[in-house]
């Protein structure tokens, strides 16, 4: 995979209120959210936002509500305009585009899924599914295939001439997905697309969303407030509070080595044998080794090499990568790893020393 | 004595005061004064008047009486009227084609190929066989007790005056939704169209305009009638769910396409009712226009009311409640139609 950066945000800050570039002065000067809010009537959106987005990866940006996430992947196709900063687009500063530049970049680059869905309700399935491609002013006869492939594809036959009312939300999600791949656009925004349906259907659609990707290859922005999700998905996970960037980087670095409490709260209360994968607790080591219980490959999580065991913690395991052996997992090292606050003291431990 | 006097000595206009007071005309109050001999009785200070024009007056002869004031705005009106003849006659003149042409149209068409093509146009905006029999039965009871005609004057009239009001009404409608400044002008011009008594339309219409052109009567209801439509449309538009606005804008629809694919089509419930309320105006309207020389039922109405002609007034009415009925309920099952249709 190739590590090319598609899309960055250098320095991003959002400011709202009626005079937005005095407020960012403060902001710059270090005054917090609170203070900027009491003392000059400005909400801070967001601060000092820089961020790398590879091509062809899902990077996912976490936060609570009012972290500024939503705030932040408006920015990247500029349905909000920051009040400093740069986002480049393939190289180009996207900030700077007129309309015609915007519009095209909104058409052809980029495309988008709502929380809400945010389908036509007075168009069918299949008319909102060609959307993008409506827009560009494609012909009915030449979009109808296109749009119905992706229907297809996302799990919808046969539903063409319904309209979205008639649709459960979970249905309607996949139209709303139908709708942005039609575009065939690089880069995939999702804001908070899974957080309106209810779990299982959620599941489903995550399960569908890295099947695509598999076969896609699209650089995804996945915005969401639910950690399992964030680690479920991401390839680079970004944590965001209060508008900042807390801490951003791969999914299971963060688990094992928070660097803020923040993160530390936010991380307790999952299911860490599920999330974590043998690579992050294994001890790298090539050489042959006798006593061995097994082999494991590295990719696989912890509950699965828990099952394994049968729960005895005398045992070690042969971790491989591609049938290689990389290195050797002690069932005591996963159990030890399984317990959040130890890890998240070693964390803060390994940062301050 | 007058109850002012000393404001003005006060001040210094004394001389002022009285080398105007008297070429000033008598009021009506003064003549009868004069009439009834000698001053009032020194008035006590419970009586001392409001300082009006004409308690001013009273004191000081130069000062202007109070009727000076709708004598100026009338002889201002009158000096402005032909210029204003000018511009606006012209403009308004395809409107007396229009009125005229329907007029000649719903007149001349055979009552046998009219009432079958009002009962198609209803079924096929209604799609309701009850309702189209309901149309069918009112119309060919009123042509039944003599009424036809009339009853086809005041639709053509309204069927004019509305479809102007809507071709005109939604543009402007659609104007103020995308502008706020806009709106905020707009809104105290429509509050005003709306509440001015439907009468005091008819005065400076008559002053600028022939009373025998249709034109006049025409202006009289689109002014009043095109109120609804604006507001409605206007409202509707700003209804639209702002979150499918967001995503109409993330893939790059241009605002014009996105006025006439997302905002219009999504607002059109709210469209429809203000046709709705906008037809039912015209026709309170056109009533009132019988006045002003509109043919129709409010010409047995005004008929009813100047000869004491107790049936023909009644009976007059009651066919324009018909008529109400029956342009109302069309209009709410197209509308019933479209929420089916929008029904998220």
């Amino acid at each position: 995979m190739s590590d090319e950066i598609k899309i960055s945000i250098r320095n991003l800050y959002k400011i709202f209120g009626p005079e937005p570039e005095q407020a960012l002065e403060h902001v710059r000067d270090d005054m917090d959210k609170t203070e900027l809010l009491e003392a000059h009537g400005h909400v801070l959106g967001l601060k000092d936002i820089s961020i790398d987005m590879l091509a062809g990866k899902i990077t996912v940006i976490m936060g609570l509500s009012g972290s500024g996430k939503s705030t932040l992947i408006r920015h990247l196709n500029r349905l909000i305009e920051p009040t400093a900063g740069e986002v480049i687009v393939d190289g180009e500063d996207v900030l700077a585009y007129d309309e015609t530049q915007l519009r095209e970049l909104r058409r052809e680059k980029m495309s988008m899924v709502f929380q809400h869905f945010a389908l036509l309700p007075h168009r069918t399935v299949l008319e909102n599914a060609a959307t993008p491609l409506d827009v560009v002013g494609v012909p009915r006869s030449e979009w109808e295939d296109e749009a119905r492939k992706w229907l297809e594809r996302v799990g919808l036959e046969g539903q063409d001439n319904q309209h979205p009312h008639q649709l459960s939300g979970g249905m309607q999600q996949r139209v709303g997905i139908a709708r942005a791949l039609t575009s065939n656009s690089d880069i995939m925004l999702m804001d908070e697309a899974f957080s309106a349906l209810d779990p299982l259907i959620r599941t489903d659609m995550q399960n569908l969303l890295l099947a695509l990707q598999e076969e896609l290859h699209k650089t995804i922005i996945f915005i969401t407030h639910d950690l399992d999700e964030a680690l479920k998905l991401a390839d680079h996970l970004v944590i965001l509070k209060d508008g900042m960037v807390i801490q951003q980087g791969e999914p299971q670095k963060i688990l094992m080595h928070p660097n803020d409490p923040y993160i530390t709260d936010f991380i307790s209360d999952i299911n860490r044998a599920r999330v974590l994968r043998v690579r992050s607790v294994m001890e790298p080591e090539s050489g042959p080794r006798s006593g061995l219980a097994g082999e494991v490959d590295l990719n696989e999580n912890l509950e699965t090499v828990i099952a394994m065991s049968g729960g005895d913690t005398n045992l070690s395991y042969r971790v491989t990568k591609e049938g290689e052996p990389v290195g050797i997992l002690s069932v005591k090292k996963l159990v030890r790893a399984l317990v959040p606050s130890a890890a998240s003291d070693e964390g803060i431990r390994a940062k301050a020393s | 004595m007058a109850s002012y006097d000393f404001l003005f000595n006060a001040l210094g206009l004394r001389d002022w005061c009285d080398a105007g007071s008297s070429t000033a005309p008598m009021s009506m109050a003064d003549l009868i004064g004069k009439t009834k001999g000698a001053d009032a009785p020194a008035a006590s200070f419970w009586d001392f008047p409001f300082p009006s024009m004409d308690a001013l007056n009273h004191a000081c002869g130069s000062f202007p009486q109070s009727r000076a004031v709708t004598k100026g705005l009338e002889d201002g009106f009158l000096s402005i009227k032909d210029g204003m003849s000018v511009v606006l006659d012209p403009i308004t003149q395809p409107l007396s084609w229009f009125l005229e042409g329907a007029l000649w149209l719903f007149a001349t068409t055979p009552w046998w190929i009219m009432i079958p093509l009002m009962m198609l146009v209803v079924q096929l905006v209604a799609r309701s066989v009850a309702l189209t029999s309901f149309v069918g039965g009112c119309i060919a009871l009123l042509a039944f007790i003599d009424y036809y005609e009339y009853a086809m004057q005041t639709l053509a009239i309204i069927f004019v005056c509305a479809t102007i009001c809507v071709v005109i009404g939604v543009p402007i409608g659609i104007a103020m939704s995308r502008s706020d400044k806009f709106q905020r002008i707009a809104i105290p011009i429509l509050d005003m169209l709306q509440t001015l008594p439907t009468f005091v339309y008819l005065i400076p219409l008559i002053f600028l305009f022939s009373v025998t052109e249709p034109k006049l009567y025409g202006i009289a209801i689109i002014l009043y009638a095109i109120v609804p439509v604006i507001r409605l449309t206007n409202l509707g538009i700003r209804l639209v769910d702002e979150r499918v606005i967001e995503a109409a804008d993330a893939f790059g629809m241009t605002s014009r396409q996105k006025l006439l694919r997302v905002q219009i089509p999504l607002a059109l419930p709210n469209i429809m009712a203000g046709v709705n309320q906008t037809i039912m105006m015209s026709l309170a309207m056109v009533v009132i226009a019988s006045l002003v020389s509109a043919p129709g039922l409010g010409v047995l109405v005004l008929r009813g009311i100047r000869n004491l002609e107790l049936g023909v007034g009644l009976v007059a009415g009651l066919g324009i409640v018909l008529l109400a009925v029956i342009l109302d309920r069309v209009t709410k099952a197209a509308l019933a139609r479209v929420n089916v249709a929008h029904q998220q």
